[in-house]
């Protein structure tokens, strides 16, 4: 009698002890699902602001002849021209040096390289180089290209300077990109007497293009942003005129003189504007931020768009 | 004296001229393939061994100049003196005096980056709805991507006069403001190495978990965080690493005058804020001020190498561990 009926009420209270821890911990669990949901939140609003900030002060700046001026002590007449030209033929040569080196290192780790000490030599050099801060990058322009190459401020030695610095981001995404390849599609090329060459160029470059263009992109939008660097090698000066045009030169087909002419490049530029003391250039200093964001921001997009279109599409 | 031992009867490159020479079965074509071949993948090493130079060429310019450096500046005075005036006649050489505005940023920078980083990657890889996830993932991914400078324009010319609005008294530049857009530019690259060790965890240790009756936020806070612990850690670290050689957010938010304070709401240089301060001026090559910035670089090389190191043994680990 005493123990039913001890173990009737204990078990009841033991169920609505239980109901309630659990009701405890499925609150928690909402409380949580609420804090990560109000993160993203918090981003988004960053990015909201950072945006939202520089599109009212940038706007009423950006207009036809903010592309085609040049910059001036005039806040209101001065524009980007020498920097996006600059910006681009800097990108030209990041991206000529970079890809080729990047992309045949990448093959060579995956595809050739031996198992030995030389190997995990390069492995760890590259994983190392990719947390190297950009400003050392700088440093070794500095006194490499500048000063050892006499190359001066010029845009080969901010071209090849970013390149060195996107090196790793281009190693990276190739190797990771013929990661993903089987193996039995290099067993049935050999099986068809391919030699290692056409196996690579027929099969493993084919199938990998859409990560390393993803790679690729992703580092020349980094390169398009990076300030650091391009300061240190002493870069930032006035430049009202544009580097001598390739075609410039009736005797050559192509000049390359524009190689080793003084430059500015967008985030120069921008960074110029910001730290002018007079107000009316914040205005400019935005708009070319716009620009700039802008710029990245589509060519990220553009990669990630990549990444996930191809990931659906190819199936093994 | 090789060739005396060895006689090397076919130098490479004539074998394919004299077919008479070839070894049983070859043909010419199968040879100049080979000679291809060999040639392809020379120049694929060397496409990998110009990161080996890179690193070479990085240590060496910067010993150098550090070295000569050094010559003239005691290592003493360098890592005692707690000014960094190079510039001025009375010069110092305090390290300590940058070093503190590099730790003061880290430092806020990582107050907001690891809380809000690991709760984002907790939320994305254990609770976030597929939809979600799908969106956020890349969203974070486009955040990380935005160029420094622009964050640097946010912090000076947005946070800055927000941060006035409640503290009147904050200078216009200030760690504080620096330190905080650090953060938010960093938490893109914790959440995103965080969310990856804890999606290295198991379906089945989670689903043991679900089975004794745990529920999501007991699952994600006592199995899978610390089967992740070690990839977390080195989410930090390499925060850390990324923190402490950010170099705009610093120079145009936070000044670019040496104090060694620990105080965020003052204003401060950190190590990249003053080689960026000293590329700014006109200082001949070979000068000490120009030296300076190479003896500063070299420090900030061994931190974060120290930093990466760190976090690239214990990401290692926590890849292995499963």
């Amino acid at each position: 009698m005493i123990p039913k009926s001890i173990g009737a009420s204990s078990s009841e209270s033991g169920v609505a002890e239980m109901r309630r821890l659990i009701a405890r911990h499925k609150t928690w669990d909402w409380l949580f699902g609420l804090l990560g949901t109000l993160a993203l939140l918090f981003a988004t609003l960053v990015f909201a602001a950072l945006f939202g900030q520089m599109l009212i002060n940038g706007t009423p700046q950006l207009s036809w002849e903010f592309f085609t001026s040049f910059p001036s002590r005039r806040a209101a007449s001065a524009g980007i021209l020498s920097a996006w030209v600059g910006t681009i033929l800097v990108m030209l040569v990041t991206a000529v040096v970079a890809v080729p080196l990047g992309i045949g290192a990448g093959i060579y780790l995956e595809e050739y390289a031996r198992k030995n000490l030389l190997t995990d030599i390069i492995e760890i050099n590259v994983t190392n180089l990719a947390g190297v801060p950009s400003i050392i990058y700088g440093l070794l322009a500095l006194g490499l290209f500048v000063y050892q190459f006499g190359l001066g401020q010029s845009i080969a030695a901010a071209g090849l300077t970013l390149a060195l610095l996107i090196l790793p981001v281009v190693i990276v995404a190739t190797r990771e990109a013929i990661r993903t390849i089987p193996q039995n599609i290099r067993e049935g090329a050999y099986a068809c007497g391919s030699s290692k060459w056409q196996v690579v160029s027929h099969h493993i470059i084919p199938y990998s293009l859409p990560g390393i263009m993803t790679g690729v992109i992703i580092g020349l939008a980094r390169a398009i942003g990076e300030t650091a660097p391009i300061i240190t090698i002493g870069a930032l000066t006035f430049i009202a005129f544009l580097p001598p045009s390739p075609f410039s030169n009736p005797e050559q087909l192509i000049s390359f003189e524009w190689l080793l002419a003084p430059f500015t490049v967008m985030p120069i530029q921008m960074f110029n504007w910001i730290s002018r003391p007079e107000e009316a250039f914040q205005a400019n200093a935005a708009a070319a931020g716009l620009v700039l964001l802008v710029m990245t921001l589509s060519m990220n997009a553009l990669a990630i768009w990549i990444r996930y279109h191809f990931r659906k599409k190819i199936k093994w | 004296m090789m060739s005396s031992i060895l006689p090397l009867k076919h130098p490479p490159g004539t074998l394919a001229e004299t077919p008479g020479a070839l070894p049983q079965g070859w043909s010419a074509a199968r040879l100049r393939r080979r000679l291809a071949e060999r040639a392809i993948e020379t120049l694929l090493m060397l496409a990998a061994l110009v990161s080996v130079f890179t690193t070479a060429a990085i240590v060496a310019i910067l010993v150098w100049e550090s070295v000569v450096f050094f010559r003239t500046v005691p290592l003493l005075d360098f890592l005692t003196d707690t000014q960094w005036t190079p510039l001025f006649d009375d010069a110092h050489f305090g390290i300590i005096a940058l070093l503190s505005g590099t730790l003061t940023t880290t430092i806020v920078a990582l107050l907001v980056a690891v809380p809000l980083g690991t709760i984002l990657a907790i939320y994305l890889s254990e609770f976030a709805p597929f939809r979600v996830r799908e969106v956020a993932k890349p969203f974070l991914e486009l955040l990380g991507g935005i160029p420094t400078i622009v964050y640097g324009y946010f912090a000076l010319l947005f946070v800055t006069p927000v941060l006035q609005k409640i503290y009147p008294e904050l200078p216009g530049f200030n760690m504080l403001s620096a330190g905080l857009v650090m953060g938010i530019m960093i938490i893109p690259y914790v959440s995103s190495l965080s969310e990856d060790a804890m999606r290295a965890v198991p379906m089945h240790m989670r689903e043991a978990s679900y089975a004794m009756g745990a529920t999501r936020l007991q699952t994600a806070v006592f199995v899978v965080t610390p089967a992740a612990l070690s990839g977390l850690a080195s989410s930090y670290i390499l925060g850390i690493s990324r923190a402490v050689g950010e170099t705009m957010v610093v120079a145009i938010a936070a000044g670019m005058q040496p104090n060694f304070s620990f105080n965020p709401t003052e204003p401060a240089a950190t190590i990249t804020a003053y080689i960026v301060q000293v590329a700014l001026g006109d200082l001949p090559h070979g000068s000490i001020g120009y030296q300076t910035i190479f003896a500063a670089g070299l420090t900030l090389l061994l931190i974060t190498l120290v930093f990466n190191i760190l976090g690239h043994f214990l990401r290692k680990r926590f890849r292995e561990a499963y």
